[in-house]
Protein backbone atom coordinates (compact mmCIF):
# COMPACT_ATOMS: atom_id res chain seq x y z
CA UNK A 1 0.00 0.00 0.00
CA UNK A 2 1.54 3.29 -1.06
CA UNK A 3 1.38 5.99 1.59
CA UNK A 4 -0.34 9.30 1.01
CA UNK A 5 2.19 11.82 -0.35
CA UNK A 6 0.16 14.70 1.09
CA UNK A 7 1.68 13.85 4.50
CA UNK A 8 5.09 15.11 3.35
CA UNK A 9 5.88 18.27 5.28
CA UNK A 10 3.40 17.52 8.03
CA UNK A 11 4.64 18.45 11.52
CA UNK A 12 3.30 17.05 14.75
CA UNK A 13 2.87 19.03 17.98
CA UNK A 14 5.94 19.22 20.25
CA UNK A 15 6.15 16.45 22.83
CA UNK A 16 5.91 17.01 26.56
CA UNK A 17 9.38 17.69 27.99
CA UNK A 18 11.66 14.70 28.64
CA UNK A 19 13.90 15.36 31.62
CA UNK A 20 17.38 13.89 31.12
CA UNK A 21 18.54 12.20 34.33
CA UNK A 22 22.18 11.69 35.20
CA UNK A 23 21.49 8.13 36.29
CA UNK A 24 19.74 7.41 32.99
CA UNK A 25 22.84 8.66 31.17
CA UNK A 26 25.04 6.47 33.37
CA UNK A 27 22.78 3.46 32.73
CA UNK A 28 22.95 4.02 28.97
CA UNK A 29 26.74 4.48 28.98
CA UNK A 30 27.15 1.28 30.99
CA UNK A 31 24.87 -0.60 28.60
CA UNK A 32 27.12 0.29 25.67
CA UNK A 33 30.22 -0.39 27.78
CA UNK A 34 31.49 3.18 27.48
CA UNK A 35 33.39 4.45 30.50
CA UNK A 36 34.15 7.93 29.14
CA UNK A 37 34.20 10.05 32.34
CA UNK A 38 32.21 12.84 30.64
CA UNK A 39 29.13 10.61 30.97
CA UNK A 40 29.39 9.90 34.70
CA UNK A 41 31.70 12.36 36.41
CA UNK A 42 30.47 15.96 36.67
CA UNK A 43 33.95 17.30 37.32
CA UNK A 44 35.36 15.50 34.30
CA UNK A 45 32.54 16.91 32.16
CA UNK A 46 33.20 20.41 33.51
CA UNK A 47 36.89 20.06 32.73
CA UNK A 48 35.83 19.58 29.09
CA UNK A 49 33.73 22.74 29.24
CA UNK A 50 30.31 21.18 29.80
CA UNK A 51 28.07 22.43 32.62
CA UNK A 52 27.19 18.89 33.69
CA UNK A 53 27.60 15.27 32.58
CA UNK A 54 26.73 14.80 28.92
CA UNK A 55 25.03 11.90 27.17
CA UNK A 56 26.60 9.65 24.54
CA UNK A 57 25.85 10.82 20.99
CA UNK A 58 23.12 8.26 20.28
CA UNK A 59 21.38 8.57 23.68
CA UNK A 60 18.83 11.04 22.32
CA UNK A 61 17.43 8.45 19.91
CA UNK A 62 15.25 6.99 22.66
CA UNK A 63 13.60 10.40 22.97
CA UNK A 64 13.26 11.22 19.28
CA UNK A 65 12.05 7.74 18.39
CA UNK A 66 9.37 7.87 21.04
CA UNK A 67 8.31 11.21 19.56
CA UNK A 68 8.30 9.66 16.09
CA UNK A 69 5.61 7.36 17.46
CA UNK A 70 3.19 10.16 16.69
CA UNK A 71 3.99 9.62 13.02
CA UNK A 72 4.32 5.86 13.11
CA UNK A 73 1.02 5.41 14.92
CA UNK A 74 -0.87 8.07 13.00
CA UNK A 75 -3.86 6.05 11.78
CA UNK A 76 -4.34 8.49 8.91
CA UNK A 77 -0.84 7.78 7.61
CA UNK A 78 -1.37 4.04 7.96
CA UNK A 79 2.23 2.83 8.25
CA UNK A 80 2.33 -0.91 9.01
CA UNK A 81 4.66 -0.90 12.00
CA UNK A 82 4.87 -4.70 12.15
CA UNK A 83 6.88 -4.53 8.90
CA UNK A 84 9.09 -1.59 9.83
CA UNK A 85 12.88 -1.75 10.01
CA UNK A 86 15.32 1.05 10.71
CA UNK A 87 17.02 2.12 7.48
CA UNK A 88 19.21 5.12 8.26
CA UNK A 89 19.88 7.29 11.28
CA UNK A 90 21.61 10.64 11.46
CA UNK A 91 22.15 13.29 14.11
CA UNK A 92 23.34 16.91 13.85
CA UNK A 93 24.23 18.49 17.17
CA UNK A 94 24.28 22.12 18.24
CA UNK A 95 25.48 20.87 21.63
CA UNK A 96 25.53 17.54 23.46
CA UNK A 97 22.51 16.47 25.50
CA UNK A 98 23.28 16.83 29.22
CA UNK A 99 21.85 15.96 32.61
CA UNK A 100 19.03 18.26 33.64
CA UNK A 101 17.93 19.04 30.10
CA UNK A 102 14.19 19.20 29.58
CA UNK A 103 13.85 18.33 25.92
CA UNK A 104 10.91 18.60 23.57
CA UNK A 105 10.78 17.02 20.13
CA UNK A 106 8.93 18.28 17.09
CA UNK A 107 8.57 15.58 14.45
CA UNK A 108 8.09 16.32 10.76
CA UNK A 109 7.60 13.95 7.86
CA UNK A 110 10.35 14.93 5.41
CA UNK A 111 9.74 12.41 2.67
CA UNK A 112 7.60 9.46 1.69
CA UNK A 113 8.72 7.08 -1.02
CA UNK A 114 7.58 3.80 -2.41
CA UNK A 115 10.36 1.57 -3.70
CA UNK A 116 9.85 -2.01 -4.88
CA UNK A 117 6.74 -2.26 -2.73
CA UNK A 118 8.49 -0.91 0.36
CA UNK A 119 7.13 2.20 2.04
CA UNK A 120 9.95 4.52 3.08
CA UNK A 121 9.31 7.36 5.50
CA UNK A 122 11.88 9.97 6.53
CA UNK A 123 11.15 11.63 9.86
CA UNK A 124 13.02 14.64 11.19
CA UNK A 125 12.93 15.28 14.93
CA UNK A 126 13.99 18.74 16.10
CA UNK A 127 15.07 18.66 19.74
CA UNK A 128 14.95 21.86 21.79
CA UNK A 129 15.73 22.59 25.42
CA UNK A 130 13.58 24.42 27.96
CA UNK A 131 14.89 27.79 26.78
CA UNK A 132 13.79 26.96 23.25
CA UNK A 133 17.38 26.56 22.06
CA UNK A 134 18.18 23.91 19.47
CA UNK A 135 20.10 20.92 20.84
CA UNK A 136 20.07 18.26 18.13
CA UNK A 137 18.20 17.20 15.02
CA UNK A 138 17.61 13.51 14.40
CA UNK A 139 16.74 12.05 11.00
CA UNK A 140 15.23 8.58 11.02
CA UNK A 141 14.50 6.57 7.90
CA UNK A 142 11.94 3.82 8.42
CA UNK A 143 11.30 1.13 5.84
CA UNK A 144 8.04 -0.84 5.93
CA UNK A 145 8.91 -3.92 3.94
CA UNK A 146 6.62 -5.35 1.34
CA UNK A 147 7.67 -8.98 1.60
CA UNK A 148 8.92 -11.20 4.42
CA UNK A 149 10.88 -9.13 6.86
CA UNK A 150 14.63 -9.54 6.92
CA UNK A 151 17.33 -7.29 8.20
CA UNK A 152 17.61 -5.42 11.41
CA UNK A 153 14.66 -4.05 13.28
CA UNK A 154 14.29 -0.85 15.18
CA UNK B 1 34.41 21.61 23.75
CA UNK B 2 37.97 20.52 24.12
CA UNK B 3 39.02 17.80 21.78
CA UNK B 4 42.35 16.22 22.57
CA UNK B 5 43.29 15.99 18.89
CA UNK B 6 44.51 19.05 17.03
CA UNK B 7 43.27 19.80 13.53
CA UNK B 8 46.82 20.54 12.42
CA UNK B 9 47.97 17.09 13.51
CA UNK B 10 45.66 15.12 11.24
CA UNK B 11 45.61 14.58 7.50
CA UNK B 12 43.21 12.98 5.10
CA UNK B 13 43.89 9.29 5.62
CA UNK B 14 44.87 9.55 9.28
CA UNK B 15 43.63 6.35 10.92
CA UNK B 16 41.90 6.35 14.28
CA UNK B 17 42.78 3.50 16.67
CA UNK B 18 40.47 0.61 15.69
CA UNK B 19 38.46 -1.21 18.34
CA UNK B 20 36.56 -4.46 18.73
CA UNK B 21 33.38 -4.43 20.78
CA UNK B 22 31.92 -7.69 22.14
CA UNK B 23 28.17 -8.22 22.14
CA UNK B 24 26.38 -11.10 23.86
CA UNK B 25 22.74 -11.83 24.61
CA UNK B 26 23.29 -10.28 28.04
CA UNK B 27 24.58 -7.11 26.37
CA UNK B 28 21.39 -6.89 24.31
CA UNK B 29 19.14 -7.35 27.32
CA UNK B 30 21.03 -4.61 29.14
CA UNK B 31 20.82 -2.30 26.10
CA UNK B 32 17.10 -3.02 25.72
CA UNK B 33 16.53 -1.85 29.28
CA UNK B 34 18.72 1.23 28.99
CA UNK B 35 17.31 2.33 25.62
CA UNK B 36 13.71 1.26 26.12
CA UNK B 37 13.77 -0.78 22.89
CA UNK B 38 12.23 -4.12 23.83
CA UNK B 39 11.64 -5.42 20.31
CA UNK B 40 11.79 -9.23 20.78
CA UNK B 41 14.02 -9.72 17.72
CA UNK B 42 16.81 -8.53 20.04
CA UNK B 43 16.31 -11.16 22.76
CA UNK B 44 13.81 -13.83 21.67
CA UNK B 45 15.29 -16.37 19.27
CA UNK B 46 11.95 -18.01 18.52
CA UNK B 47 10.41 -14.69 17.56
CA UNK B 48 13.44 -13.66 15.50
CA UNK B 49 13.36 -16.85 13.47
CA UNK B 50 9.61 -16.54 12.96
CA UNK B 51 10.05 -13.15 11.31
CA UNK B 52 12.74 -14.49 8.98
CA UNK B 53 15.95 -13.62 10.79
CA UNK B 54 18.77 -16.16 11.19
CA UNK B 55 18.88 -15.62 14.97
CA UNK B 56 18.61 -12.83 17.53
CA UNK B 57 20.21 -9.66 16.18
CA UNK B 58 21.70 -6.63 17.91
CA UNK B 59 19.81 -3.35 17.99
CA UNK B 60 20.96 -1.21 15.07
CA UNK B 61 21.25 1.67 17.53
CA UNK B 62 23.54 -0.45 19.71
CA UNK B 63 25.91 -0.92 16.79
CA UNK B 64 25.69 2.79 16.03
CA UNK B 65 26.51 3.59 19.67
CA UNK B 66 29.56 1.29 19.63
CA UNK B 67 30.94 2.54 16.32
CA UNK B 68 31.14 6.18 17.42
CA UNK B 69 33.24 5.17 20.43
CA UNK B 70 36.21 4.93 18.07
CA UNK B 71 35.74 8.66 17.50
CA UNK B 72 34.85 9.72 21.06
CA UNK B 73 37.75 7.74 22.54
CA UNK B 74 40.06 9.41 19.98
CA UNK B 75 39.03 12.98 20.80
CA UNK B 76 38.22 12.34 24.51
CA UNK B 77 35.36 14.85 24.47
CA UNK B 78 32.18 13.22 23.11
CA UNK B 79 30.79 16.74 22.74
CA UNK B 80 33.17 17.18 19.79
CA UNK B 81 30.86 15.06 17.61
CA UNK B 82 28.95 17.56 15.48
CA UNK B 83 27.24 15.15 13.09
CA UNK B 84 26.89 11.39 12.99
CA UNK B 85 24.97 9.23 10.56
CA UNK B 86 24.80 5.59 9.50
CA UNK B 87 22.88 3.24 7.24
CA UNK B 88 21.92 -0.13 8.70
CA UNK B 89 22.94 -2.53 5.96
CA UNK B 90 23.33 -5.94 7.64
CA UNK B 91 22.29 -7.20 11.06
CA UNK B 92 24.77 -8.18 13.77
CA UNK B 93 23.74 -11.76 14.52
CA UNK B 94 24.25 -12.69 18.19
CA UNK B 95 24.25 -16.44 18.92
CA UNK B 96 23.19 -17.79 22.29
CA UNK B 97 26.60 -19.01 23.44
CA UNK B 98 29.24 -17.71 25.79
CA UNK B 99 31.02 -15.84 22.99
CA UNK B 100 28.30 -13.88 21.23
CA UNK B 101 29.53 -11.68 18.42
CA UNK B 102 31.97 -8.84 17.90
CA UNK B 103 31.65 -5.51 16.15
CA UNK B 104 34.97 -4.47 14.62
CA UNK B 105 35.24 -0.76 13.96
CA UNK B 106 37.90 1.12 12.03
CA UNK B 107 37.87 4.76 11.00
CA UNK B 108 39.92 7.32 9.17
CA UNK B 109 39.87 11.01 8.42
CA UNK B 110 38.18 11.38 5.04
CA UNK B 111 38.15 15.17 4.66
CA UNK B 112 39.39 18.29 6.39
CA UNK B 113 36.59 20.82 6.63
CA UNK B 114 36.38 24.47 7.69
CA UNK B 115 36.46 25.63 11.32
CA UNK B 116 38.85 22.88 12.47
CA UNK B 117 36.35 20.18 11.66
CA UNK B 118 37.06 16.86 9.98
CA UNK B 119 34.88 14.21 8.45
CA UNK B 120 35.63 10.72 9.73
CA UNK B 121 34.44 7.68 7.78
CA UNK B 122 33.78 4.57 9.84
CA UNK B 123 33.73 0.91 8.86
CA UNK B 124 31.86 -1.47 11.18
CA UNK B 125 32.04 -5.20 10.54
CA UNK B 126 30.68 -8.30 12.23
CA UNK B 127 31.59 -11.82 11.08
CA UNK B 128 33.64 -10.11 8.32
CA UNK B 129 30.57 -8.41 6.87
CA UNK B 130 29.96 -4.70 6.81
CA UNK B 131 27.03 -3.95 9.11
CA UNK B 132 26.92 -0.18 8.65
CA UNK B 133 27.04 1.79 5.42
CA UNK B 134 27.57 5.50 4.85
CA UNK B 135 28.85 5.69 8.40
CA UNK B 136 30.25 9.16 8.85
CA UNK B 137 30.88 11.65 11.61
CA UNK B 138 31.85 15.30 11.55
CA UNK B 139 34.14 16.09 14.47
CA UNK B 140 35.27 19.39 15.96
CA UNK B 141 39.00 19.27 16.61
CA UNK B 142 41.15 21.63 18.62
Amino acid sequence: MALDQSFVGRSYPPTDPYEVGREKIREFAEAVGDNNPAYADTEAAKALGHPDVIAPPTFVFAITFKAAGQVIQDPQLGLDYSRVVHGDQKFAYTRPVRAGDRLTVTSTIEAIKSLAGNDIVDIRGEVHDEAGEHVVTAWTKLVARAAQPAGEGV
Amino acid sequence: MTAKISYDDVEVGTELPPQTFPVTRATLVQYAGASGDFNPIHWNEKFAVEVGLPDVIAHGMFTMAEAIRVVTDWVSDPGAVVEYGVRFTKPVVVPNDDKGATIDVSAKVAAKLDDNRVRVDLVAKSADQKVLGMSRAVVQLA
